[in-house]
């Protein structure tokens, strides 16, 4: 089963087995606007939690997103370096960016649920 | 929203600054522009009070006409740039919102005897920018579509009496609009039920300025910048030049005529990353040995020209179009390219 997480600076985090796909949230790329260049990390790179792991620039701003979890970089998603709208289109699906393979599952548990976020946003819009 | 020179402004509107920027470039677009100063000058020593401070050529401003210039400091620095406009005989000037009160002190400072400088606060300001401008203004107006680029026309819109300037900044022809703030959302709310006109904020208006190598005062231009280095010195007529009818007697005339006549050591050019990454203001320059030349000040990425698209100073040896250098973004060196301004062509309208 596939289950969601969040965290405070609107990332999402999927986890499937020991695998976390990450992307930003749909609260993110509203306030972001048109995405128009992203840099993904490199496949094996190690990253901490709340690393720097990739770039976002939208036509108005510079951000980051910040690893919700630490572990081994393992697939990035090429296709938003050409198309970085993607992100605008599909935060929450065709918009992720990479999948690391989580070394400290109690990190995990230290993420959003739903409810959490939920609240969260209501409380930042 | 957000917060701009003490006024809450719209960055965009839901469509988004790239869907409100292409409307612009396509159809005509409605900018709320009322945060500009907009001061009053009247009394028979006005010319001489605004020449006493800018650059400007008021003598050959017409009646009816608008110009664009700034006011410069006893360095040569740009302290604001503004729109002066003629209208029966008395100035008006549009000024930045963030420097309407340094503006207000240095005229009211240098006026001489006969002179009243006033801030108007009663009048909001609208642009309708974009190729559809002229067609849609017309259904209001039929005399705006005989108006020409920097005409001004006192007009019955919408049954309110404006001042309307055929003028912007995005680089296309259009309008800028002053209307007494009690009828100014109704005259919007008129104008953006016309088919083809949508509301576009800030975020916008600076790519398409931006795109039409317009300077941003604050960003590209500053006191600290003359106008012959931001390359602007054109606007400095003929008049008020070395050898000119009335030369100098403006701030800063001595190092200016020099910098015209010797040249300055750096210069506003155009940047062109070669890949993605939008270079943004503070970025540093490089030539391909490392050597710091300049220094971008403003950039984003260019909806029109899709792709990132900035402005910088560079010493006077870089500006050659076609000049490689490095950007250096979050530690890396990205290749550039110094280009030519504008990076899209302006249509200002002429009849």
């Amino acid at each position: 089963m596939t289950q969601t997480r969040y965290t405070k600076d609107h990332e999402w985090a999927k986890l499937e087995h020991k695998l976390v796909t990450v992307g930003i949230t749909d609260f993110a790329q509203s306030e972001l606007g048109d995405l128009v260049f992203i840099q993904l990390p490199t496949i094996g790179k190690t990253v901490l939690k709340g690393d720097e792991a990739a770039v976002i620039e939208s036509v108005k701003a510079a951000g980051e997103v910040k690893s919700p979890v630490g572990g081994s970089i393992t697939e990035i998603n090429e296709a938003l370096v050409d198309a970085p709208e993607k992100v605008n289109e599909d935060p929450m699906g065709e918009g992720w960016f990479y999948k690391v393979t989580m070394s400290n599952s109690s990190e995990w548990e230290h993420l959003l649920d739903e409810t959490e976020y939920a609240a969260l946003v209501a409380k930042s819009s | 929203m957000v917060k701009f020179a003490g006024y809450e402004m719209p960055l965009n509107y839901p469509t988004g600054i790239i869907q409100e920027h292409n409307h612009t470039r396509q159809s005509a677009s409605l900018f709320d522009v009322s945060h500009m100063g907009r001061i009053l000058i009247t009394g028979k020593d006005s010319t001489k009070s605004i020449e006493s401070v800018s650059p400007i050529d008021l003598v050959g401003l017409s009646p009816g006409r608008q110009v664009y210039s700034f006011f410069t400091n006893s360095a040569g620095g740009i302290v604001d740039d503004f729109m002066a406009m003629n209208i029966d005989s008395t100035y008006q000037l549009i000024v930045n919102a963030a420097n309407t009160s340094i503006d207000l002190d240095l005229l009211k400072t240098h006026a001489q005897a006969n002179c009243k400088i006033a801030l108007v606060e009663t009048h909001s300001l609208i642009a309708l920018q974009g190729p559809y401008a002229s067609t849609a203004l017309s259904n209001l107006s039929p005399e705006c579509s005989k108006m020409s680029f920097m005409d001004v026309r006192t007009l019955l819109l919408d049954g309110t009496l404006c001042t309307v300037s055929r003028s912007g900044y995005t680089g296309e022809d259009g309008f800028e609009i002053a209307a007494p703030s009690e009828d100014i959302e109704c005259l919007t709310r008129t104008l953006l039920e016309i088919p083809g006109i949508a509301p576009a904020g800030l975020g916008a208006r600076d790519t398409l300025r931006l795109e039409a190598g317009l300077c941003l005062h604050g960003k590209d231009i500053s006191p600290q910048i003359s106008p012959v280095e931001a390359n602007i010195a054109c606007a400095i007529p003929a008049a008020r030049r070395n050898g000119g009818i009335r030369e100098g007697g403006f701030p800063g005339a001595r190092p200016i005529f020099s910098l015209l006549e010797k040249g300055s050591s750096r210069f506003r050019v155009g940047i062109e990353p070669h890949g993605r990454t939008p270079l943004r203001s503070l970025t540093p320059l490089q030539t391909r040995n490392g050597r710091i030349v300049g220094e971008i000040t403003s950039g984003s990425f260019g909806p029109s020209v899709q792709k990132p698209i900035a402005v910088a100073y560079v010493d006077i040896s870089e500006k050659e179009p076609g000049t490689a250098l490095h950007a250096i973004v979050r530690g890396k060196r990205l290749n550039a390219t110094v280009v030519t301004l504008p990076f899209v062509q302006t249509r200002y309208h002429q009849n």
